[in-house]
């Protein structure tokens, strides 16, 4: 090994998204530098410019796929669809960040900076093969993120937002480091196929409950971050309390990432124990379809409310991963797309709606949206039927596909009370609906301001996938069919 | 020898580590973190890793701790004030936690085959030489991630700590 250990071409070439992005990254903050007060928006281009250039870097990954590093990353279909992903949540982020950062007084360009980090480190983890990278590109996501949810240093929901994010994600990803210490005890690598080859061999395979705890210390670290019970208290407090653009941020971008790597890591390397951990993902699922639906019926500020109903989501996403097969791991492919275009509607349109110091954050404050915007209406409306699972959008599909895939795997009663969790979400989305356009303008409307050329960009893109997603399903589904085979 | 080497040095970690967290003063918890890092080193060494110990003394015991005091001097941190913990954390604080070192020390003690009694010197593999060679070989991805990471730390230092946004 140490003869060969330089990589080749085209093993540089399988890194190059993140590369593109921490080069993006660090050429902002030296621009910075030179670009005078207000005219910083003109930073968020060059991420933009960034961010696209970095897909096509997928793209060029994709051409060649195969291991870098010594088996470090694995350039696959399902790290391609991810990365695309989380480069296409970065995009909308910068996009709707640039009026919002205007409006707040707080334009820099380390704001896009950290956004390009965060998603370089969301790259590191889809790709990785291997707990240490899966670790490092968690932790630069994870700070990223920390740094981004308290961004407006002077506002007190900013920094409870990010202390809490802060002080409880740092625990949480403890427990995946000593999740991911137990099993390097317990086979003697960090491999995630080399994992899984110990523990299928009878004759080396350490006793069960060696990979059982460090397989519950990773579900802690993991149910964390995707926001799943019993580890989701967390997610109302930091994303009522974060910037909005941001909130959209972290409940589409990391939280894909993170989906993505709690497959990955379940999938192949935990796979030959899959019907020992199967049940607690059962239980959580049902956990947190439950707890998200039913607290987001109680809450009145609208940041929160669309929270707990990241929550539930979540809990949607669980149920495919319980049902642990093929067929699931395309569904939750195809969910994280869907769950994040709507979401991240749902976001920038509060974030527009809210207005300086995010004044406006209730939901009886939209009353009469429906009359003065009829457009941002009709979009915000668009993405919370999508959120319901109505037929013609992407939440329909993403349901069916998730629900199906239980369906094929006999996990009746988790499908029957996700179905009946679906319909419980519907009432507090229709809500919303029926406060928009059916009740009278109050003093909420009188200052609201046409939507910004940024934003409108973000609404009517996330309104389009959302609509193909729900109408041509199939341009997305042949793909995450093609790469759902996480096991060669 | 080793075996009396190992407990000495575990119970003055374990025995610092708990006066660390009992301890109101700032000052005093950060010396005793200073014990749990030395008594830590110790017991690198006693594995073989070498490497590891002396980064431990330098990085942690040394300039981490320097900073940690210092922080402290500058912000001229008082005693805590205890407020009354809730009756849960009273009543199943302890007894959960000794529930899961006993959980976790089972599982150590019967899941985990019999390894052979560790010797001092036995294990070579802790050499700076030889982590150089792992971190420029094998594992040269994560150690140049890494100095990404910690970019983004300083970054994010740098964002939180200035005068205006």
């Amino acid at each position: 090994m140490a003869d060969n250990f330089m990589p080749s071409a085209a093993e540089m070439l399988r890194f190059l998204p993140e590369t593109v992005l921490i080069v993006f990254g660090t050429l902002i903050m030296f621009l910075d530098a030179l670009v005078g007060e207000g005219k910083k928006a003109w930073l968020g281009t060059v991420a933009i410019v960034g961010l696209l250039l970095a897909a096509w870097g997928t793209v060029v990954a994709w051409s060649n796929p195969g291991p870098a590093f010594q088996s470090m990353l694995m350039v696959d279909g399902y790290a391609t669809f991810f990365r695309f992903l989380v480069i296409a949540v970065g995009v909308l982020t910068v996009l709707a960040s640039v009026t919002y950062l205007e409006r707040e007084r707080a334009d820099s360009g380390e704001f896009y900076a950290l956004v390009l980090y965060s998603v370089a480190g969301q790259c590191v983890m889809v790709t990785a093969n291997e707990l240490i990278m899966i670790f490092i590109g968690l932790e630069i996501s994870s700070i990223s993120s920390y740094i981004l949810a308290g961004y407006l240093r002077d506002d007190k929901r900013n920094n409870e937002s990010a202390l809490k994010y802060f002080l409880l994600g740092s625990f949480a990803t403890a427990f995946l480091l000593y999740g991911i210490a137990w099993i390097y005890g317990a086979t003697g690598t960090t491999n995630l196929a080399d994992i899984r080859r110990v523990l299928s061999n009878r004759e080396i395979a350490p006793a069960l409950g060696l990979i059982g705890t460090s397989a519950a210390l990773m579900f802690v670290g993991f149910a964390f971050k995707v926001s799943a019970a019993p580890f989701q208290v967390w997610a109302p407090d930091v994303y009522q309390g974060a910037p909005a653009p941001v909130s959209a941020f972290l409940s589409a971008g990391p939280k894909a990432a993170a989906f993505a790597i709690f497959l990955r890591v379940f999938m192949t390397a935990f796979e030959p124990v899959a019907d020992k951990w199967a049940p607690v993902i059962w239980v959580s699922a049902l956990a947190t379809m439950t707890v998200g639906n039913f607290a987001a019926l109680l809450q009145s500020n609208i940041k929160r409310l669309l929270a707990y109903s990241s929550i539930a989501h979540a809990g949607y996403v669980m149920v495919a991963i319980a049902a642990h097969s093929q067929i699931g791991t395309e569904a939750v492919m195809f969910y994280m797309a869907a769950y994040a275009f709507m979401n991240v509607g749902a976001f920038v349109v509060v974030a527009h709606f809210a207005r300086q110091g995010e004044k406006y954050v209730n939901t009886d404050d939209l009353a009469g949206l429906g009359q003065r915007q009829p457009v941002t209406a009709a979009l915000l409306t668009i993405f919370l039927l999508s959120l319901i699972g109505v037929p013609l959008t992407g939440g329909f599909f993403g349901k069916f596909y998730i629900f199906k895939a239980a369906l094929d795997a006999n996990l009746v009663w988790l499908t029957v009370l996700g179905l009946l969790n679906s319909a419980v979400g519907a009432y507090y989305y229709l809500r919303i609906i029926v406060v928009m356009y059916f009740k009278e303008p109050g003093e909420s409307m009188h200052d609201l301001q046409p939507l910004a050329a940024g934003t409108q960009a973000v609404l009517w893109g996330s309104a389009l996938a959302t609509l193909v997603l729900g109408i041509y399903p199939s341009v997305i589904l042949d793909f995450a069919r093609k790469s759902a085979a996480l096991v060669k | 020898m080793d075996a009396i080497l190992f407990l000495l040095f575990a119970a003055i970690a374990v025995a610092c580590g708990i006066n660390l967290v009992v301890q109101t003063h700032p000052i005093s918890s950060a010396l005793s973190l200073i014990g749990v890092m030395a008594s830590l080193a110790v017991l690198y060494l006693l594995l073989g890793a070498e490497f590891m110990a002396a980064a431990q003394m330098i990085v942690y015991a040394g300039a981490i701790m320097v900073l940690f005091v210092f922080t402290i001097m500058l912000l001229n941190a008082g005693a805590e004030h205890k407020k009354g913990r809730s009756v849960i954390a009273r009543l199943l604080g302890v007894p959960a936690l000794i529930g899961f070192l006993g959980l976790v020390s089972f599982l150590i003690q019967s899941l985990l085959p019999r390894s052979e009694e560790v010797r001092f010197g036995a294990f070579t593999g802790g050499t700076a030489q030889a982590i150089g060679k792992k971190l420029f070989t094998g594992y040269l991805l994560p150690f140049e991630v890494t100095s990404v990471l910690i970019l983004v730390a300083i970054l994010g230092a740098v964002v939180l700590a200035r005068k205006e946004i």
